[in-house]
């Protein structure tokens, strides 16, 4: 996939073109070119990366799996004790958060699909149009993606706060009994936050999307005209369709995304009620007053496996394509 | 930009819906840039001022204080510092441990180099906080005297750059494999029969051809990695010790006492991400979409 995606770029055209791609296997007569040095340097090359990565990434989550069914009080390991399915009982039943983090987990992913990935799309084909200036709009859309989330949250604060903020000042709700109060109130906060993501998603959809659309191929465009589609015809049925791969990288991009939002929240208001996440429940376990090890390790693995199920499908497709290529 | 052809092959008459879609994506553009304008107009104005007339006002005085009072209230220059000390090195280990698994994967086949991807790729995409309990504990029971200033691999700046060389790696060695792929093999052939050492193969030959991929990734990594605000939240214990993203929450409490300051802060933060933005566009928005499989 993200070679296609690579060939459909002309910015990343100093790519060489991958048609001229020889096959990926080496004749195995090769292995008897190298040396007993060279085997070692494969070795070590291949391997301090990929020791370094397993130690820190896996078995970390393999460690998350396993601390999940234990309490521990991260004192020695003695005081690590087997309680089977003791937490996740507890997190379901018991944790006031966790649903509603689900909740909002789920909620984010929807939003972020339903407006700014349309929109970037939107954006995308407008500028794709060969029109003037499409570098200068690009700019302005994309620079919020170029911000960390913790600056991003900073600078929304700044609209949302209730005695300073711009909305309320321009609305006239600064003054007490009239506050509206954006950031606190559980009913608005989930709302406002996700304003200011999709004031970043927009832009990150739309440069997927222009990189998707520079690889539609011009002469199937010109057949829809020709045969008498007009704009939104020819993009329903001929573009959109070939937009299949952006899709799924998008779809995967906003799913991922919508599991991982942790800073802007932590920002905006420390995943105050109403705007509880799973990661946001995660750390707290970690940084928070009540450090409870295997705890927060149950909630991590259900943000595993919500993950997983995204990402080995996704994976997977790629690579057999990969691999047929 | 294509705006000259353009222009010189549209130059007749003008339409009235590319005038509507302008005035739509200028407007839009403008609506976009608006928090970030009003980020700058407030933090442009003393506080003292905007106390008494509100921040939607005309301004009777506009000039930089606020950002010059956040830098140095704040010491914000040490905060700089202690990102470079985790970005360079992280930045450099990673574009290098992950083209030797790149070049690795794509030039020998050993089998295990599909599963080596999939290992390496599917890391990158896991949310951070799947990880980060096992791992701070790890962080706190590795003891590093005389390494680190903790004693520990928690609260350090090796800390960080472990963790960031490992969780990037797999992004960058996704796209490095798919680029070396592209070359030619005969080139390293020819050096092999020469009698090239693997090493050299991989460090004169394979490595300068994938500048303009390195260059991308490097943008994209350095910027990423300037952003990070979770690893180093958790992670790091000692105020002191924060980089830059990271210590602007804390910041935000302590010196940048009113709205103007906090303004006047995160945009201080968020210059020098800014310029490499403007500067490498072309190398950021390559790195993103040549990947576009990270989240």
């Amino acid at each position: 996939m993200t070679t296609d995606i690579a060939k459909e770029i002309p910015e990343a055209a100093d790519v060489p073109p991958s048609g001229a791609a020889p096959a990926t296997n080496v004749p195995h007569g090769h292995r008897r070119l190298l040396t007993r040095r060279d085997r070692l340097t494969l070795g070590l090359m291949a391997g301090l990366p990929t020791i370094l990565h397993i130690a820190l990434v896996w078995v970390t989550a393999l460690a998350s799996i396993a601390l999940a069914f234990t309490t521990w009080d991260g004192i020695g390991f003695d005081s690590i004790q087997w309680v089977g399915l003791q937490n996740f009982k507890e997190l379901f039943e018991q944790n006031p958060q966790f649903w509603p983090a689900v909740q909002h987990n789920v909620i984010w992913f929807v939003v972020l699909i339903v407006i700014p990935t349309p929109l970037g799309l939107f954006l995308a084909v407008q500028l794709d149009k060969k029109i003037r200036f499409s570098r200068v709009y690009q700019t302005a859309f994309f620079l919020p993606v170029v911000l960390s989330m913790a600056v991003i949250g900073f600078v929304w604060q700044l609209i949302y706060n209730p005695d300073t903020g711009l909305i309320n000042s321009i609305i006239g709700a600064n003054e007490p009994g009239k506050y509206i109060d954006w950031i606190g109130d559980p009913d608005l906060n989930l709302w406002a936050v996700l304003v200011a993501a999709s004031w970043r998603h927009t832009g990150y959809m739309m440069i997927l999307y222009l990189a998707g659309l520079k690889g539609v191929d011009p002469a199937l465009r010109e057949a829809s005209a020709l045969d008498g589609a007009n704009e939104w015809q020819t993009f329903k049925n001929v573009v959109f369709p070939t937009l299949r791969p952006t899709n799924t990288v998008v779809l995967v991009v906003t799913i991922i995304e919508a599991l991982r939002c942790f800073d802007l929240v932590f920002v905006f208001n420390k995943g105050a009620e109403g705007t509880e996440l799973l990661s946001i429940l995660v750390t707290n376990n970690i940084i928070g007053e009540s450090s409870r090890i295997g705890y927060g390790s149950a909630i991590a693995v259900v943000l595993l496996l919500i993950s997983l199920v995204v990402i080995i499908p996704y994976l997977v497709a790629t690579f057999r394509k990969e691999r047929r290529a | 930009m294509s705006t000259g052809t353009v222009a010189l092959k549209k130059r007749a008459p003008i339409r009235p819906a590319r005038v509507l879609l302008h005035l739509f994506l200028a407007g839009a553009a403008l609506a976009w840039l608006a928090p970030l304008l009003w980020a700058v107009y407030s933090a442009m104005r003393p506080y003292a001022e905007t106390s008494e007339k509100g921040y939607v006002s005309w301004p009777d005085t506009l000039n930089f204080d606020n950002f010059t009072n956040a830098f140095t209230q704040s010491d914000m220059s040490h905060y700089f510092l202690n990102t470079m000390i985790i970005a360079v090195p992280a930045v450099l280990l990673t574009l290098f441990l992950s083209s030797m698994v790149a070049f690795y994967v794509s030039r020998f086949d050993f089998r295990l180099n599909l599963a080596l991807l999939l290992v390496f790729t599917a890391g990158n995409l896991l949310p951070q906080q799947v990880i980060i309990t096992p791992l701070y504990r790890l962080y706190l029971l590795i003891d590093l005297p005389g390494i680190t200033m903790s004693g520990k691999l928690y609260d350090s700046a090796l800390g960080l750059v472990l963790i960031h060389v490992a969780f990037q790696s797999g992004f960058c060695a996704f796209v490095l494999s798919n680029y070396m792929r592209t070359l030619p093999h005969e080139l390293t052939e020819a050096a092999l029969v020469d009698g090239a050492s693997v090493w050299r193969q991989y460090w004169q030959i394979v490595l300068p051809l994938c500048r303009p991929a390195m260059a991308a990734l490097a943008t994209l990594l350095s910027i990423w990695i300037y952003n990070d605000f979770f690893w180093a939240l958790v992670l790091i214990s000692t105020g002191e010790n924060m980089p830059i993203t990271s210590a602007l929450n804390n910041l935000s409490g302590t010196y940048f006492t009113d709205p103007n300051l906090v303004a006047a802060g995160a945009l201080l933060t968020a210059i020098p991400t800014l310029i490499v933005y403007f500067v490498l566009q072309r190398q950021f928005v390559s790195g993103l979409t040549l990947g576009a499989n990270k989240g």
